[in-house]
């Protein structure tokens, strides 16, 4: 299972012909307490690099970009509902969104896993 | 960059703790530690938590008896100076000649005749320190204690952990001044703090602060604070920051902070800018400062635009984030007197969209000060 990066710290991994969207495990580390999640509404569609989701810790808050281009298939309302879970397991149960690519080539601009630990290592 | 920040006689040691540093008001200091901004606002609410405080502005007035300090400095702010007993606090502001804020500020009568205590904010020690000494008489001087180290100890254990170690720390009530000894270690404590908690600013010789720390930390219910926290903590007691909610054109009055005014003051007046703080008594102000909820999860942050739920401009929020304890978004912010009423019903706009928020008394929780 592969996982791309981008530079703002969001991850896209393919699973059953879409891409869950999310989060990077270090980006949460960074962030600290996540109290608050805004998730776009399905259906909608973005360009890489749109606002997408916000995210909000105690301190402060970040937009979330797409990081490829397509249409929102799914919402993970869990992590809305319970925002802290992005703390727990950013790149497993607390993804964002499911994105139906309509330009797959995207990923190939992305950090692969070992591009990205460096990338965020020297951030 | 990091060479140029200034350190405060704990840098060491927030280093061993693990502290996230940030650049604040020209000082390196703690953001938060890996207990994380969340759980150091609870912890702080439920025992008791130790900030590192030492980049604020610690001062002394110093002039041949009380009357003589006291006047000359009724002369720069609009607070009872001549009545403050021995031993007690206060909380004022020094105004420049249109009743703006120049900074908020703490004020202790020592038992030294002819003294007082101050603690400025850091980022306005150095312009604070100018106006004063520009206008005081020869008879008083300012005498700064920038090597002191300062250590807030604030929550509900925060009495039970320092009598372990100073039981004349047990005799202070609320914005009570004391010299005292900490475990060998000379201190000036008083019993005051920015978190709306019970609890201790505590100022020691800048080469004992760690020894200090490291001994209060020692306790188990006490954990180290960061800035972060500090700020979440403050917001919800619903106390101004300055350079946020308080600034060079806000006043007492628009500031909702009457309290840093003296009854005789205002009567007499004879401090900068108290026509236009009389008249504001009198007729009320053009804004008011006012505390904030908004309905939903998203918190509001400074800046947000305040409108009407008609849509019509109304203020802006000059503080916001989420209130840990509280369990949701806090702000307060500026408003036109007339939505000023506690339930006013206001829309935020929070990335381009209203959100419905309510004027809410301040505090967000409740101050646990005590009195005795």
């Amino acid at each position: 299972m592969t996982v791309k990066y981008t530079a703002d710290h969001e991850y896209a991994r393919a699973e059953d012909g879409v891409y869950v969207i999310g989060i990077s495990t270090h980006a949460a580390e960074q962030l600290g307490d996540v109290v608050f999640v805004e998730l776009p509404d399905v259906g909608k569609t973005f360009s890489k690099g749109d606002d997408m989701a916000v995210v909000e810790s105690v301190k402060a808050a970040s937009d979330v970009y797409a990081p490829i281009s397509g249409e929102i298939v799914a919402v993970n309302t869990d992590i809305v509902d319970d925002p802290a879970k992005v703390n727990g397991d950013p790149q497993g149960d607390a993804w964002f969104v499911k994105i139906k690519a309509s330009n797959a080539s995207e990923l190939d601009d992305m950090m692969d896993e070992a591009a990205y630990t460096e990338f965020a290592e020297n951030a | 960059m990091v060479d140029q920040l200034k350190k405060t006689p704990l840098h060491s040691l927030h280093s061993d703790l693990g502290a996230k540093m940030v650049e604040f008001a020209g000082y390196d200091m703690p953001v938060q530690y890996p207990l994380g901004v969340l759980k150091e606002h609870l912890h702080t609410r439920e025992k008791a938590g130790l900030f590192d405080v030492s980049h604020m502005g610690q001062a002394a007035l110093i002039g041949p008896d009380h009357e003589t300090t006291a006047s000359a400095f009724e002369a720069l702010v609009p607070g009872e100076m001549q009545k403050l007993k021995p031993g007690r606090q206060r909380y004022t502001v020094l105004l420049n000649d249109e009743g703006g804020i120049i900074d908020d500020l703490m004020v202790a009568r020592s038992h030294e005749d002819g003294c007082l205590n101050l603690v400025v904010n850091a980022g306005c020690k150095e312009k604070d320190y100018a106006h004063i000494e520009a206008r005081l008489p020869d008879s008083v001087r300012l005498e700064r204690y920038d090597d002191r180290a300062l250590l807030a100890l604030q929550g509900p254990q925060a009495a039970a952990v320092l009598a372990r170690h100073a039981s004349a720390s047990g005799e202070l009530k609320f914005m009570d001044f004391a010299q005292m000894t900490i475990a060998g270690i000379e201190a000036t404590v008083t019993r005051a703090g920015y978190t709306g908690e019970d609890g201790f600013e505590i100022s020691v010789a800048g080469t004992d602060g760690e020894k200090l720390a490291r001994l209060l930390l020692d306790d188990d219910d006490v954990e180290a604070i960061g800035l972060g926290a500090r700020d979440s903590l403050r917001l919800e007691a619903g106390l101004c920051l300055y350079g946020h909610d308080l600034d060079e054109t806000t006043s007492p009055v628009e500031g909702n902070i009457v309290f840093a005014t003296g009854k005789r003051r205002r009567e007499e007046g004879g401090f900068p800018g108290a026509a236009r703080i009389q008249r504001e008594l009198a007729q009320g102000s053009s804004r008011l400062l006012v505390g904030i909820l908004p309905e939903g999860r998203a918190p509001a942050r400074e800046g947000a635009e305040i409108q009407s739920v008609d849509g019509t401009k109304i203020g802006v929020v000059t503080s916001g984030g989420f209130g840990p304890s509280v369990g949701g978004p806090v702000a307060m912010g500026y408003v036109e007197p007339a939505y000023g009423k506690t339930g006013s019903a206001i829309q935020l706009i929070v990335r381009g969209k209203p959100l419905a928020a309510k004027v809410a008394d301040m505090p967000f929780t409740p101050h646990r000060y005590f009195r005795g």
